[in-house]
Order: C-alpha cells, then sequence, then structure tokens
C-alpha cells in the first residue's frame, strides 16, 4: 500500500526519521550485533585479552546441563502459565458474554488486573506464600501440609506460575470477549433451534470460530511467560530454589551479571534473539491478526 | 442469551462474582496488610478486615520508606511517574514523525528504515541486557532521567500503529492542503495531528502502563537510591539482610505502586481496549 500523493523535500524526511533511527541503532541494532560478537569471543580469567573461539560457546551452552534444565524449566513453565491464563480467560468471557444486567461492571473488574506489574504480582503472591506470615501457608499447615517456597522446588514453580497466570487471567479475558461478541448470533439461535445445549453449542461453534484468538493468545502468552515473567522470577523466587525456577531470561541476567561470564551470557542471548524472532515470525505470518472488539 | 434459563443465569452471576473475588483477593490482602501494624501481620493468621493503621503506615512510605532504603516512596513514586510519561511521549514523538515521513514522502532508504524499525519488535530488553547496560554506561546515562526513559522509546508499534492510520486518510486532504498553499510540517501541525487525537489518546494509555511497570531496565541501571522507581524501592525493600522486612510498609508501597496504573485503566477503559487491541494484533 503506497500512498498516491506526497510531499516533496530532500532534507526533512531524513530529519523526521532521525530519531527513530538513530536511538534504534545505539540501542537495539548495536548491542544486539555486540553480543552476537561475542558469543564467538572469550576472555581470560583477568579479563585482559579476548580471543575467537568460534561457535565453542554454544557448544558448551548445549553441553551444560544447567541450561537444559533451564530450557526445560521454562517450556514447563510458560506452558503451563499460558495453558491456566487462557482456560480462566476463556472461561470467564463466556459467563460474561451470557449476562445482560451489570456486563459493563463485570468487564471493568475483570479487566483492571492487567494494569497489576508483574513485579507487583509477585509481591502479592510471596506475601500470600510467605513461608512465615503468609496466610495460605498458615490455612495449609493447618491442614497438614507444609509449605517453603524457598527450600521446595516444584511448590516455587507452582508460585511463579500462579503469580504470572494471575495477570494474564485478565489480558485472555478481553480478548475472548471481543472474539465471543463478533459470532453472529444468528448461528447460536439456529443451533439452540436444533435443540443444541450450552455445552453443545459451545464446543461445535463457539469454540472453533474462536480458533484465531487461541491461536494468538498462545503466542501471545508464550511471549509473555518467556520475557514479561523476569521480574516475577527475580521478586519471588531468584530462579530458587537450586535452579527451579530459573527460565532462560533470568539466567542470560544471572549468568551475565552476578556471574559475569560475558561469552556465555552473549551465546544465550543470541539463542534467545533466535526464539523471538521465531515467534514474531509466527505471529505475523500466521495470525490472523483482525481482532474485533 | 439465546434461551431464557433462570437458573443458569443465575450460575453464571455466581461464577463471575466468584472469579472476580479471586482475581481481587491478593489485592484485597495486601490492602489489609497496608492497615495494620508490622507486630500483628508477624502473628498468623493475618486478619482478613483493614485495621486502625491506615495513616500511619502510608504516611510512613511515603515521608520516609522502609529501614532498609533510604528513599521516600514520594520521591521514588516521582521518578517512576517521570519515566512512565517520558517513554510514553518519547514514544509517541518519534514514531509520529517516523510514521509521517514514511508514508508521506519517497526517499532513498526508506524502505530500509522502515525494516530496521520492523526489528526492534525482535529485540526486547531482555535478548540484549549486558551490551545495552554497556552503550548507557559509556555514554554516562546510568542513574540518569534519559537513561531510564531514552533507550527504550524506540517502538516500531507505535510506528506501525500511526502508519496504519496515515494510510486511511484521503489523498484529497494532502492535496486541499497542498493547493492551500500549506507545506508538509503545515500539513502534519494542523491536519495530521489534529485527525490522529484518538489513536494518541489510546496509544498513550497502553504505553503509561507499559512505562510505570518497567522492571528489569531500571534494575540494571539504577544503583543510586533517590533514583529508583517504586518497583524497584519494592524490591530492595524486600532485600532488608538481617532485618526483618517491614510488610506493613511494603505493603502499602505496593498499593501505591498499583494505584496509578489501575486509575487509567478504569478511568479510560474505553481508550485502553482501544488500544489493546489495536497496537497487538
Amino acid at each position: 500500500m503506497e500512498k498516491r500523493v506526497v510531499f516533496h523535500s530532500r532534507t526533512l524526511p531524513y530529519l523526521l526519521v532521525a530519531p527513530q533511527i538513530v536511538i534504534t541503532l545505539a540501542f537495539f541494532i548495536w548491542p544486539a550485533s555486540q553480543a552476537v560478537v561475542q558469543s564467538v569471543l572469550t576472555q581470560d580469567a583477568f579479563g585482559l585479552s579476548t580471543k575467537f573461539v568460534g561457535l565453542a560457546n554454544f557448544e558448551q551452552l548445549f553441553a551444560d546441563p544447567h541450561y537444559l534444565s533451564s530450557f526445560y524449566t521454562t517450556v514447563f513453565f510458560s506452558t503451563s502459565v499460558a495453558l491456566l491464563g487462557i482456560s480462566s480467560g476463556l472461561f470467564l468471557a463466556v459467563q460474561a458474554d451470557r449476562v445482560i444486567r451489570g456486563a459493563m461492571a463485570y468487564k471493568t473488574l475483570l479487566i483492571w488486573p492487567y494494569a497489576v506489574a508483574p513485579a507487583v504480582a509477585g509481591v502479592l503472591f510471596l506475601f500470600l506464600f510467605n513461608p512465615h506470615l503468609g496466610m495460605f501457608v498458615f490455612a495449609l499447615r493447618s491442614l497438614g501440609y507444609d509449605w517453603n517456597h524457598a527450600l521446595n522446588g516444584p511448590q516455587a514453580m507452582f508460585l511463579v506460575v500462579i503469580a504470572a497466570a494471575w495477570r494474564q487471567v485478565s489480558y485472555n479475558f478481553l480478548f475472548y470477549l471481543a472474539g465471543l461478541q463478533s459470532i453472529p448470533k444468528s448461528l447460536i439461535e439456529a443451533a439452540a433451534i436444533d435443540g443444541a445445549g450450552p455445552m453443545r453449542r459451545f464446543w461445535t461453534i463457539i469454540f472453533p470460530l474462536l480458533t484465531p484468538t487461541s491461536f494468538f493468545l498462545l503466542v501471545m502468552n508464550i511471549v509473555y511467560a518467556f520475557f514479561d515473567t523476569f521480574a516475577i522470577i527475580h521478586q519471588v523466587t531468584k530462579g530458587g530454589p537450586g535452579d527451579a525456577t530459573n527460565i532462560m531470561v533470568y539466567k542470560v541476567f544471572r549468568d551475565g551479571f552476578v556471574g559475569l561470564d560475558l561469552g556465555g551470557s552473549a551465546a544465550q542471548s543470541v539463542v534467545l534473539m533466535v526464539i523471538v524472532i521465531g515467534l514474531t515470525v509466527v505471529q505475523f505470518r500466521y495470525i490472523e491478526r483482525k481482532v474485533h472488539y | 442469551m439465546v434461551e431464557n434459563r433462570p437458573w443458569m443465569t443465575f450460575f453464571t452471576h455466581v461464577v463471575l462474582i466468584l472469579g472476580i473475588a479471586l482475581l481481587a483477593f491478593p489485592i484485597w490482602v495486601a490492602f489489609v496488610a497496608s492497615t495494620h501494624t508490622l507486630q500483628t501481620l508477624l502473628n498468623p493468621p493475618t486478619p482478613l478486615l483493614p485495621g486502625g493503621e491506615f495513616f500511619e503506615n502510608y504516611y510512613r512510605a511515603l515521608t520516609e520508606g522502609a529501614k532498609a532504603v533510604g528513599a521516600p516512596v514520594w520521591s521514588m513514586m516521582v521518578n517512576s511517574l517521570v519515566m512512565a510519561l517520558g517513554i510514553s511521549f518519547g514514544k509517541i514523538a518519534i514514531s509520529l514523525t517516523a510514521a509521517f515521513a514514511i508514508v508521506y514522502f519517497r526517499f532513498p532508504l526508506r524502505k530500509f528504515f522502515f525494516w530496521l524499525i520492523f526489528i526492534t519488535l525482535m529485540l526486547p530488553v531482555e535478548v540484549r541486557i549486558l551490551p545495552t547496560y554497556e552503550v548507557v554506561a559509556d555514554l554516562g546515562m546510568l542513574d540518569t532521567y534519559p537513561g531510564l526513559i531514552v533507550p527504550l522509546i524506540a517502538s516500531a508499534t507505535a510506528t506501525f500503529l500511526f502508519r496504519q492510520f496515515f494510510m486511511t486518510i484521503p489523498d484529497e486532504l494532502v492535496e486541499a492542503a497542498r493547493v492551500d498553499g500549506a507545506g508538509p510540517l503545515r500539513f502534519f501541525k494542523d491536519i495530521l495531528f489534529p485527525m490522529s487525537r484518538t489513536s494518541i489518546a489510546a496509544l498513550f494509555v497502553i504505553l503509561f502502563i507499559y512505562g510505570w511497570n518497567q522492571y528489569l531496565w531500571p534494575l540494571l541501571i539504577t544503583t543510586d537510591e533517590s533514583m529508583y522507581t517504586m518497583l524497584i524501592g519494592i524490591n530492595r525493600m524486600l532485600a532488608s539482610g538481617d532485618s526483618q522486612a517491614e510488610w506493613q510498609v511494603i505493603m502499602a508501597t505496593t498499593m501505591l505502586a498499583m494505584l496509578p496504573p489501575v486509575a487509567v485503566v478504569v478511568l479510560m477503559q474505553k481508550m485502553f481496549v482501544k488500544g489493546m487491541t489495536e497496537t497487538e494484533k
């Protein structure tokens, strides 16, 4: 798509794009290329000399059991967050779509948690599940179940998954409600006249028609779980106990800033970049990008 | 509703109310905790109803902060606000002009610039943490407002949104403007900008929340307590070392940190929904 009528100027267009381009080059393209360069270099123990090592950093990375376990942890974490968030969002959206009285109020009350920062969501759940004073921990103890996510890996994973999914429920709800409202009522009515009950109508008509929305949300939730949950991990578990919640984004940070392993951290950055590029391609090529509200 | 089933309507309302209660529960508990003394919180079970320390706790948080951090929450709030507004206005400004250039001019490298901006979508801060930190450190921007804001304001999403919108504006408007003797800047200022107002407002709501909720970037580049944003301040209060974390102050700070973005969503819900569905598709 191109404009038929345009303005003519030799210098003005360059001045207009300049700020965006300068910032992109300085803070995006240059650092990213640095990461790629560093990923094929290695430094000696004192940081005095660097030498080219080819793909050695990557070979080391993929042979490292910690990295592989971080990879599986990330996959498990993001799948759980996506499934939990999407199914709750869909369930609530279906209910809200049925409501006539008070629809606006329900919508507002279900949307606002999205505005809460992941870092804050982390703190909220950290407080509820604090081993010393958390309300839920107290309740669990009185039932005879001991909770300490600082020592128990699966408990820590459970905690970060619900903290991360909590906020996404609103996001998924918003898009599913939009999707539901764009389904023609005549389809549902026709099915009802033919004698299909609410459950049957949902599974044979509504759910299939929501497939584009579901696919879009699946990709967006995975992107969220991969990258935006850094704050939750950092607030709640710091990747621990051990490596139980050490997702890839957190590992890059921990190895680079705390461990100061530049080559290894850069190689991890490059792997993450490849993942984002893959997700972006999926997002742009295969997703029906018309979500009506 | 297709058919009238009173029992099901009732069930729907019950489910929705339960869902809302479940979603709001963590925040209710945080609010309750922010109104009690630390002593009460340290002896579980935590009460479910607010106590009488509301003013004490919030006043203490705003003016002093927790003992573990030497900065009061009001200064963190100012930092968060500057950062959120800086990012929103910065992104909108440079994306508007870039989209204007790309849509309304033909010049060499136009396609190249377009792709360069597109690539930023694939490079979130998380994948280039260390090198970006080095660039900002070399420029001497650690612990400064520009350091918090500028690296985050390049925006492919905003540029595309404005490009998309400009494409829908009829060519006749440009022709008419040119016949009347208006140059490109005049056209931008008097026609394009006023027409883009709703898009700008919708985008602003989304970007304000995005900016306010930034965590990783301020975590990396702020070491000076007077430059902490609210979210970083909360993190530092939690890491109080050997002494007891002051949960009543932390929870008051958490409530304050939530307030602005939640208020924006609730008060500008229409704009928020428009922004969400337009920027993310």
